[in-house]
């Protein structure tokens, strides 16, 4: 503690943070913020990620897949129903945990535990917050979606298992173009009351109707155009295209789905860089 | 030749406004902080300290006026001038999911700092503060005084040259207030300069070499506690109390006694250098007091004179 009282020399020598210095490495520390506080329910967090997905495949994609395939001469796209089932299965996962992390812990870390002002206090910009929660939700689901497919292989749901190094971050795309916009709406609210809303509204429709459990093409015609607007669907899509290997036969379709998803996350991220600002610094 | 206070000062301040919409929270105030100096925002809630507070540690624009601190402008280098400030805010911001260690290290790191020398500071912050035997719990069982304490050990981190503490000590007991008041003292020692705001009258005369009081958005009296003690009030007050129905009747009695008389419902506040002989000219005059208390006058009478009786909420 001999040097608290700094003297002006010491100051200067000091490796102190200039304004203009890159977003990279400011927003690396707010990361390693999340990195401390997840090392505490690192385990448990990993074990309830091999659960759910080995679970859902279980059930949907043994128990229901064998009804099906026993009933209909209907192959999904050339494949068995747990093939087809397994990437719709990742994808929407991937969904619910990106919105799950977008929420609560943005509106804590803003209304009630308000540790993003403590980090505004320090050389931290509020944009420097709010992309290192970003990157940090996307690591988590890159955690996830890989413990999924871990899952996926084991129960022989994967037709080109090489494509999931392709797959899985299809997927953890497919989850930052929902977590962007909610980290943004997140920044904007004071109280959680919204947020079911979205669950209802937004999510839970989306999970049951993007293409996740049948093709869209069951649905009535009227509304299968509107798969287009859910960014669930293009990232299901992707996935599948990608976990069945059939991706080659339609590539400008398979960069339509990443266009969309990229300019998605990418927008979201720059209104949550207004949103933080807006909240952190005020009037 | 003397140095222009701009020059020589951490902080310098001329016209500071700020305002949200058409509500002005700070308007057009002047002020200089000194290096080395400890320097209080005096006055009731509402009355503008925290956006003066939230300006000078570059979390909240400027809307008009000039405002440097530490030579620099917060509008061009608000991260630089943050990176050499100590902040406590009034209402506590730690991570409860840490640990009290956990806490400084990760806050050292928001600076710059290596994680070694995160680590060498949070065990001699700890030992400052008095929290070295708490160091690997968590922070949410620990008392107010507590988190009070870390909070400015976690200030501390950076080895920052100017301290901004907002209310560092409301909602503490006496006991957990007197030790961080120690703790603050033993840094102005070390040359830290120590900005901060409160309302508790004791705390200012006790931290503050220099203070200003702010009322309804504006700086309405400058100077050390002694000085506004001098200016604004007299060296004693004499406290007179009756039994019910009493005062009322003594309209006129007090006149000429005293420097300034004061009514208040319970109450007769005569202020005079010498509070005995008030009470001695008193009794000549035939006024008899249920009891009578001479005290010496305190910045609480200072401040109570400059920005009203009547309740803020």
């Amino acid at each position: 503690m001999a040097t608290v009282a700094s003297t002006a020399s010491t100051v200067a020598r000091r490796p102190g943070m200039p304004a203009d210095s890159p977003t990279w490495t400011t927003m690396t520390r707010v990361l390693e913020h999340r990195v401390v506080q997840y090392r505490r329910t690192f385990r448990a967090s990993i074990f309830g990620s091999f659960v759910s997905p080995a679970l859902f495949l279980t059930a949907m994609g043994l128990g229901l897949g064998g009804y099906v395939s026993g009933s209909t001469t209907q192959t999904f796209e050339g494949a068995t129903y747990l093939q087809f089932l397994a990437p719709g299965l990742l994808g929407a996962a991937l969904m619910q945990t990106a919105a799950n992390e977008s929420m609560f812990p943005i509106l804590g870390g803003l209304q009630w535990n308000r540790i993003y002002h403590a980090m505004y206090a320090t050389p931290i910009r509020p944009r420097d917050i709010a992309l290192g929660n970003i990157v940090w939700i996307a690591i988590r689901l890159a955690l996830v979606g890989t413990v999924f497919a871990l899952v996926t292989l084991a129960f022989g749901a994967v037709r080109t298992p090489v494509l999931l190094v392709l797959a899985v971050p299809a997927a953890v795309l497919t989850g930052l173009a929902f977590a962007t916009p909610i980290v943004a709406f997140a920044a904007t609210q004071r109280r959680p009351d919204t947020f079911s809303n979205i669950f209802r509204f937004g999510i839970t429709p989306l999970f049951l109707l993007s293409g996740t459990f049948f093709p869209i093409e069951t649905l009535p015609n009227w509304l299968q155009p509107l798969a287009w607007l859910s960014p669930l669907w293009h990232g299901v899509a992707l996935t599948r295209s990608l976990m069945l290997g059939t991706v080659g036969d339609d590539p400008l379709l398979a960069l339509i789905h990443l266009a969309v998803l990229g300019a998605i996350a990418i927008a979201g991220t720059l209104a949550a860089f207004r949103t933080f600002d807006r909240r952190l610094v005020g009037g | 030749m003397p140095i222009p206070a701009s020059e020589s000062s951490l902080i310098h301040a001329r016209g500071l406004t700020k305002r949200f919409g058409s509500f002005t929270a700070v308007d057009a105030i002047d002020f200089d902080v000194a290096a080395g100096e400890s320097f209080g925002f005096l006055g009731p809630n509402g009355a503008g300290k925290t956006s003066t507070m939230r300006m000078i540690g570059c979390t909240s624009p400027v809307t008009g006026g000039t405002l440097s601190v530490l030579g620099l402008d917060p509008n061009h280098d608000g991260a630089r001038i943050r990176s050499r400030l100590g902040v406590v805010p009034q209402l506590d911001t730690l991570d409860a999911e840490l640990t009290v260690r956990e806490n400084l290290i990760i806050y050292g790191r928001y600076f710059g700092l290596a994680r070694d020398e995160c680590r060498r500071r949070a065990d001699e912050l700890l030992e400052f503060v008095q929290l070295s035997d708490r160091g690997t719990d968590l922070v949410e069982p620990l008392s107010g005084g507590m988190k009070r304490r870390l909070t400015i050990a976690r200030s501390l981190i950076n080895e920052p040259e100017l301290m901004l503490l907002d209310e560092p000590t409301t909602g503490l007991d006496p006991q957990a207030r007197h030790l961080l008041w120690d703790r603050l003292y033993r840094l102005k020692q070390r040359g830290v300069t120590l900005v901060l705001t409160t309302h508790y009258m004791d705390e200012a005369e006790q931290l503050c070499d220099r203070l200003v009081v702010m009322d309804k958005a504006k700086i309405v009296a400058e100077g050390s506690p002694a000085q506004l003690i001098a200016q604004y009030s007299t060296r004693e007050v004499a406290e007179f109390r009756f039994a019910p129905g009493i005062q009322e009747k003594l309209d006129g009695s007090f006149n000429g006694l005293a420097e300034r008389i004061e009514w208040l419902p319970d109450r007769v506040l005569l202020y005079a250098d010498d509070g005995e002989h008030v009470v001695a000219a008193s009794r000549e005059r035939g006024i008899e007091p249920e009891t009578v208390l001479v005290r010496r006058s305190t910045l609480e009478d200072v401040f109570l004179r400059l920005t009203g009786r009547s309740l803020i909420d």
